[in-house]
């Protein structure tokens, strides 16, 4: 009878939500209770069914069972209006920011006063003054979108939520495209709100970020709740063992680095793109033989043309790039095949769009770039049936689920997808294999085995370049770490003298104190 | 010399009509995110159905709400292919121009068996000049006079109000709760979504506005600028309105002086036919009528910057997961 009683100290409360999209269960029964005033983190593995629970909640679904509970109250919401109006407030994973607007005309749009914007506007200018003021949330209000940081987009979108009246605000993944000092600014924000008596509903899959601001964790695993807990009585562990459903190393287990000859270098190395910008600025690089470099930065500072124009995919401007005994300059460009001849391996940063073809087959994207070769191309047609058994067996060797080569590349797991595809480079046996974004959309399982696998191939005396914005990641695998910002090396630091602050206020290009003085003899302005 | 002069603007005035009613019907539903390559065929349907009408009930009035209905249906059949089933814009749009094209002839030769036109319209079944006051007394001062007697005096009502329009645009897309809705539709609709505003009517209404300004165009074409129907008298006036609105890089002022600019090449055109040129000679006919498109495709090409369409043009809505 309790059950049933209305709780006013709940800000929300789920019963028995359940969603399917065809054959998929995507939410299984779920009950969720969030008391007022507290940071509730869900936390859950890529598919688990995260996303979709918070999309209900904001009535962009409506769920097929089960009732939400706003504040006691059982609130329909067939859609985001009534979700605003019950003081629900979303900040997407992907921004829901007009571009060519003003952050002005965007908090106002769709809560507009009136049919002439003036008056909306007007007032909108001191309700924001006032927001800023209160919650640390400054943002140039007449600045357009495009033109702001993402971190301050992300502001905007909060304000955005609280302008509405939001009293639950959901952040969906929020600290993604963050430096680690923006996270820092963010969870201030969320503290400042829940403090004013705001819920906060995080969703993220990042353990880290659970422990550092969470009062209470949900756990969700293949669509269904799997457990409650309080904040303060769990681990960094536990949590990943029941997202995960079996016990995971979470630390990198390797043995200190024994870097042979230089393989792969770079000198003066300056790549324009067509817009005329320097994307990247006289950049010197070596990679040797038997270590991982990890280049650390606030994705967009030119990792990725630096990946691609080693890949041979861009042509360089200026300066050089040497493999072995191969140059590649602005006068004598290379391709992506000719690179790949030189025994370099590349796993692009989007594997969507660059790694592998969405329509195409497993088998299919398991041979691109190399279809080519004779083992898969007879005379007139292609040897499909060797095609498959290739696949097959790089499925075998990875544990690609499922094991199916003829299966659509697009309806694999981000997971399997990457094993797919670095299982593929991997299996040229290269020299230098560089990789972006190795875990990105990956759930843990298949992150440490991707790690371990890494580990292997440098400790086979291949070097690795390693391209990611998981700061995390880059700390575990590295046996050096350099980085970006603004298409320039900030600087280097040996992986046992980097951390986390180190490594997030040079992504801001601030030298910190402890390497200055290290660094005078070697580095000029 | 500058009677010549007059005479070219006054005629720009009256060919640019037609295309910046339309470019402005362009304008609204580019800007809602849905392509509108279909206004050739509103104005076809439209104007067909405005000089039916006039012809048959004797009252242009009739005929211009005839052929704005009928540009407001062509319009729903546009929204309900490309936005209700999330159709091709591109392919919904050339199905409405083919289907105006082959319809009008066909109705127009049932109805009145003159080859797919309507009978000429006269009196009341036109529009007709309207004198601005004190036009006539004004028109012996020099320059100004002439000017203000000569070249904006004179014109239809449609003229006016098209031109009157374009403020008014933009002062719904910069100034309005709906034109803030509008713009942001076309460029992130999941913006709007999330607002909770519904992206479906949004965008409906604004191909509704787009149909009933490419209803005046074309009631403008057949009961104003001409004197009836004549099969494919659009000639591909909607093509170049589009390409006004690209040219204007979707601001209403901006597309105003596109259309002013084609629809001076294109009085040009009709100026120099027979007219000796130094040096070249007489040029043939042909080479001055295709003179307005070439220099549309140069202008297009090179001379206008960057035109950056709407990001969420011609996307149909999906829900993302």
């Amino acid at each position: 009878m309790s059950d049933s009683r209305p709780n006013q100290a709940l800000a929300l409360e789920l019963r028995g939500i359940d969603k399917r999209f065809g054959d998929v269960h995507a939410n299984n029964n779920i009950n969720l209770q969030v008391p007022k005033g507290t940071v509730h983190g869900i936390i859950g593995e890529n598919g688990a069914g995260k996303s979709t629970l918070m999309n209900i909640i904001y009535g962009f679904y409506e769920a097929d069972q089960g009732d939400i509970l706003v504040g006691g109250q059982i609130c329909h919401i067939p859609n985001s209006r009534e979700a605003i109006a019950a003081g629900i407030g979303m900040v997407h994973q992907h921004f829901m920011l007009v571009d060519n607007f003003t952050v002005l005309e965007n908090v106002v749009l769709g809560a507009e006063d009136g049919a002439m914007l003036n008056v909306s506007l007007r007032k909108a200018r001191k309700e924001l003054q006032r927001l800023a003021h209160e919650y640390q949330l400054d943002v140039p209000l007449d600045a357009t979108i495009d033109e702001l940081p993402v971190g301050l987009q992300q502001r905007v979108e909060i304000l955005k939520a609280l302008y509405r009246g939001a009293k639950v605000l959901i952040l969906d993944e929020p600290t993604g495209v963050l430096t680690p000092q923006e996270t820092d600014h963010l969870f201030r924000i969320l503290h400042s709100l829940r403090d004013q008596g705001v819920t906060i509903l995080l969703i993220t899959h990042k353990l880290r970020e659970i422990l550092a601001i969470t009062d209470n964790v949900s756990v969700m695993r293949q669509g269904q709740m799997v457990g409650h807990v309080k904040t303060s009585e769990t681990s960094k562990e536990e949590l990943a063992e029941l997202m995960v459903g079996r016990k995971v190393r979470l630390k990198v287990e390797k043995q200190d680095a024994t870097p042979g000859e230089v393989l792969l270098s770079t000198e003066k190395l300056t790549y324009t793109d067509s817009r005329g910008v320097d994307m990247l600025k006289a950049v010197d690089l070596e990679i040797r033989a038997g270590e991982v470099v990890g280049v650390a930065g606030v994705s967009g500072n030119g990792q990725s043309e630096l990946m691609e124009v080693l890949a041979g995919i861009l042509e360089p401007t200026k300066g050089e790039v040497k493999i072995g005994s191969n140059r590649i300059t602005a006068d004598t460009p290379s391709s992506a095949k000719l690179v790949r001849e030189m025994k370099v391996g590349h796993v692009p940063e989007d594997r969507l769009s660059m790694g592998l073809v969405k329509n195409f087959s497993a088998e299919e994207s398991a041979i691109l770039g190399i279809q080519e070769q004779p083992r898969f191309n007879g005379q007139w047609l292609s040897k499909r049936k060797d095609i498959t058994e290739y696949c097959q067996g790089l499925m075998e060797e990875w544990d690609v689920r499922p094991r199916n080569p003829k299966l659509r590349s697009s309806l694999f797991s981000g997971g399997n997808q990457q094993k797919l595809i670095i299982a593929r480079e991997v299996d040229q046996d290269p020299d230098v294999l560089m990789i972006g974004q190795p875990t990105r959309g990956v759930d843990i399982g298949a992150i440490e085995y991707i790690h371990k696998r890494i580990i292997d191939m440098r400790d086979q005396g291949k070097g690795v370049l390693l391209v990611s914005v998981e700061l995390d990641e880059i700390l575990a695998l590295s046996d050096r770490i350099i980085v970006m910002f603004d298409g320039q090396i900030v600087g280097e630091v040996a992986a046992d003298k980097a951390n986390e602050r180190i490594l997030g206020m040079m992504m801001a290009n601030v030298i910190p104190d402890e390497l200055k003085q290290a660094d005078t003899a070697g580095e000029a302005l | 010399m500058f009677d010549t002069i007059i005479l070219l603007l006054d005629a720009t005035l009256r060919v640019a009509t037609p295309l910046l009613l339309l470019a402005l019907a362009g304008l609204f539903s580019e800007r809602s995110g849905v392509v509108n390559i279909a206004l050739e065929g509103k104005l076809l349907g439209s104007a067909f159905a405005a000089a039916a009408t006039s012809y048959a009930t004797g009252s242009v009035w009739m005929g211009l709400l005839a052929g704005m209905a009928t540009g407001f249906a062509l319009a729903m059949v546009h929204g309900f292919a490309s936005i209700t089933h999330r159709g091709d814009q591109i392919v919904s749009g050339t199905a409405i121009n083919m289907l105006a094209a082959g319809l009008t002839v066909t109705l127009g030769r049932y109805w009145f068996e003159q080859g797919g036109q309507t009978p000429s319209l006269v009196g009341d079944q036109r529009f007709q000049a309207i004198d601005l006051p004190l036009a006539g007394m004004l028109q012996d001062v020099p320059l100004i006079g002439s000017l203000y007697s000569k070249l904006l005096s004179g014109h239809n009502l449609l003229v006016y109000l098209a031109f009157a329009l374009v403020p008014v645009s933009w002062w719904i897309l910069q100034r309005t709760r709906f034109g803030l809705r509008l713009r942001a539709v076309g460029e992130n609709p999941h913006s709007v979504d999330t607002a909770g505003v519904s992206v479906t009517w949004l965008r409906y209404r604004a191909l509704m506005i787009a149909g009933l300004l490419a209803g005046i165009a074309g009631a403008y074409l057949s009961t104003a600028h001409s004197a009836g129907f004549v099969p494919n008298m659009s000639a591909g006036k909607g093509f170049i309105a589009l390409a006004a609105l690209i040219f204007g890089k979707w601001r209403p002022v901006s597309v105003m002086f596109g259309c002013l600019l084609f629809g001076f090449l294109d009085a040009l055109a009709v100026r120099l036919q027979g007219v000796e040129i130094p040096v070249i000679g007489e040029v043939p006919v042909q080479a001055i009528e295709v003179l307005p498109y070439v220099l549309t495709v140069l202008l297009l090409a090179g001379f206008i910057g960057k035109a950056i369409a709407p990001k969420a043009v011609g996307q149909p809505y999906v829900k993302s997961r």
